[in-house]
């Protein structure tokens, strides 16, 4: 409990760096986000365009504007959207589901396939088996992840025709019952998750596989060999835990990776998520959307990373941080 | 350094690699003299055609040579990655040893800096970026590398920590010979293998990132062929021209796995614990 309390502390000032990166990324870059508002009229003079900068606090010096910020921020007000003047907090809130479903889906993916692989390549290392997954993994890490994403939308969407390519639900949704429901949300999901697990899956497995070794070289591993215990024995109920700990912290590291892939994927098949949003809020210049989204992301991570750390101590009583 | 080439041409994996990249830096130079037509030569009454003995990757929606466009794609894709990465290796190795070294409260600074960066999805980061300053070639270089720098910066304070209580380094100190030139002449040959590594897999990652960005048409700008956009015009087309979405992919696919396919070799090569196995 008092390493929870310090190691929340200790990210305060990590919370802060983020708000004041957003802030400034935001500020330093051309372009008033009014601009796209008065740009297309021509009658707009500058004196209404000063009146709308004022209207949106834009007049006001970045110590200023960013303090004014700061203060809504705590209760997650980003303000409201250029775009439509709705609340930004709730143009993001309500993509957030979509977005969790899809990661945790993925993230939980990845780890049932990635761990048992690489557990399999670390007892048969070397094998025939072992090299061709490794082979496949390598070109899996490689393989841009819109580009696949294309494909299986040419493949599974246009050509066999399927799956939906786009969209999270159908047109009639609201006509369906409740299990026409599920599986209508699944149909759509399979795509995205299959892209994101698959491009994901690399890594994760390679660190099993090297964790696995490395467990296998100790001494207590021998012991367990020497008591006379089968393989199985020995890999399930002595390596496998062992393995498995630092996965946590590799998984927590993951989650701003997973986020920024949702930012490709989620444009791609049109799906209803804060990536897409994000991605259609920075091209439309939508300041109260972009910065929303770029700190609430990173706050998922940082309690990630949080949770991860934590976690870890609590599964492995040898790690005791200061 | 001999015997790590030597070591690296015998390695199946990596000599593919190796191969590969050698091909593309060769098709990228030559350009001009390979490819049958120019990038930009259009013809309105050859679009969209299927691959042919005339066009092998087929023709794009304005009637220009797939192919043609494709291989001056790889001029775009190599720089892209060697330009982005050179910039990672800068920052990040500057930093690392700077925090590594000093330690304190410039170590703590640069970290919790790190930490910051960290936190945000990189490519987030960068469409963030790219999306209000020009996209164009240049930009998307310079972007991919300022904010792709953390990881390697926690790396070589790493590697920088462990080196700097051996006692070559503690001598050097005490002949009080200035802390500039231990960097450069003590340290970095030191952490040069972790860099090599660390660049192959980085070279990959910043082509896969190019190629995305301008896929959103936030990289480099037509009418300058690149990898990432002819697979949006694919994009647009993906009921009737497969080609277009198709070899551009299988193209950064190849590119990007030779890359790591060097990168793993060589972190093979130069970890003591796979040597101690063998």
């Amino acid at each position: 409990m008092y390493y929870f309390i310090k190691r929340i502390i200790s990210s305060i000032p990590i919370l802060i760096g983020i708000t004041i990166i957003t802030f400034f990324i935001m500020h330093i870059t051309p372009g008033k986000p009014t601009d796209s508002i008065t740009d297309m009229n021509m009658k707009v003079t500058a004196e209404a365009k000063e009146r709308l900068q004022q209207l949106y606090g834009l007049d006001k010096p970045f110590y200023v504007q960013y303090a004014d910020w700061l203060k809504r921020l705590v209760v997650f007000d980003f303000g409201n959207s250029f775009k439509d003047s709705r609340s930004a907090r709730d143009k993001i809130f309500e993509r957030l589901p979509a977005t969790i479903l899809l990661n945790v889906l993925s993230l939980f993916f990845i780890c049932l396939i990635s761990i048992p692989l690489g557990i399999y390549c670390a007892i048969k290392k070397d094998s025939f088996a072992d090299k061709s997954i490794t082979i496949l993994l390598f070109i899996s890490y490689s393989v841009p992840s819109f580009w696949l994403a294309l494909m299986f939308m040419i493949l599974f969407g246009v050509q066999l025709g399927w799956l939906p390519i786009s969209g999270l639900v159908s047109f009639d949704f609201d006509t369906m019952n409740i299990f026409e429901k599920i599986f209508d949300i699944t149909k759509h999901l399979i795509l995205p998750v299959a892209v994101s697990v698959i491009v994901s899956l690399a890594s994760l497995s390679r660190y099993t596989r090297s964790g696995m070794l490395e467990v296998l070289k100790q001494d207590y591993i021998k012991t367990a060999y020497a008591k006379g215990l089968t393989e199985k024995q020995v890999i399930f109920k002595h390596a496998l835990k062992n393995t498995l700990l630092p996965m946590i912290t590799i998984i927590g590291l993951s989650i701003p990776g997973l986020i920024g892939g949702s930012f490709i994927f989620e444009t791609i098949f049109s799906y209803p998520g804060i990536g897409r949003l994000g991605y259609e809020a920075v091209m439309a210049r939508d300041y109260p959307i972009v910065m929303g989204i770029a700190t609430l992301t990173a706050i998922l991570t940082l309690l990630g990373n949080i949770i991860a750390d934590i976690l870890y101590t609590y599964a492995d009583p040898r790690i005791k941080y200061k | 350094m001999k015997n790590v080439l030597i070591k690296l041409l015998k390695n199946k994996f990596a000599l593919t690699g190796l191969t590969v990249i050698t091909l593309l830096i060769v098709v990228a130079l030559f350009a001009p003299v390979i490819s049958p037509y120019t990038p930009s030569e259009q013809n309105v009454f050859e679009r969209l055609q299927s691959p042919s003995i005339n066009h092998i990757f087929g023709t794009d929606d304005l009637g220009r040579d797939v192919f043609t466009r494709m291989i001056f794609g790889a001029r775009i894709s190599l720089a892209v990655g060697f330009i982005s990465v050179f910039i990672i290796l800068v920052i990040g190795t500057f930093l690392g040893i700077i925090s590594g070294y000093y330690g304190g409260k410039i170590d703590y600074i640069i970290m919790r800096f790190t930490d910051i960066v960290l936190c945000f999805p990189t490519f987030f980061l960068i469409i963030l970026v790219i999306a209000f300053i020009e996209p164009n070639i240049y930009n998307v270089m310079i972007v991919i590398g300022v904010t792709s720098w953390p990881g390697l910066a926690r790396l070589v304070r790493a590697e920088v920590l462990s080196l700097k209580e051996r006692e070559f380094i503690l001598v050097s100190k005490m002949m009080a010979i200035s802390n500039i030139k231990i960097f450069f002449v003590h340290i970095l040959p030191n952490i040069i293998s972790p860099l090599m590594v660390y660049s192959s897999l980085a070279i990959g990652g910043a082509i896969l990132t190019e190629s995305a960005l301008s896929f959103l048409g936030l990289g480099v700008q037509p009418p300058m062929p690149s990898w990432g956009q002819i697979l949006t015009s694919g994009k647009d087309y993906i009921y009737m021209a497969w080609w277009l979405s198709l070899f551009p992919g299988i193209a950064i696919l190849v590119t990007v796995l030779a890359f790591n396919l060097v990168g793993e070799a060589i972190r093979d090569i130069f970890d003591p614990k796979e040597e101690n196995i063998k």
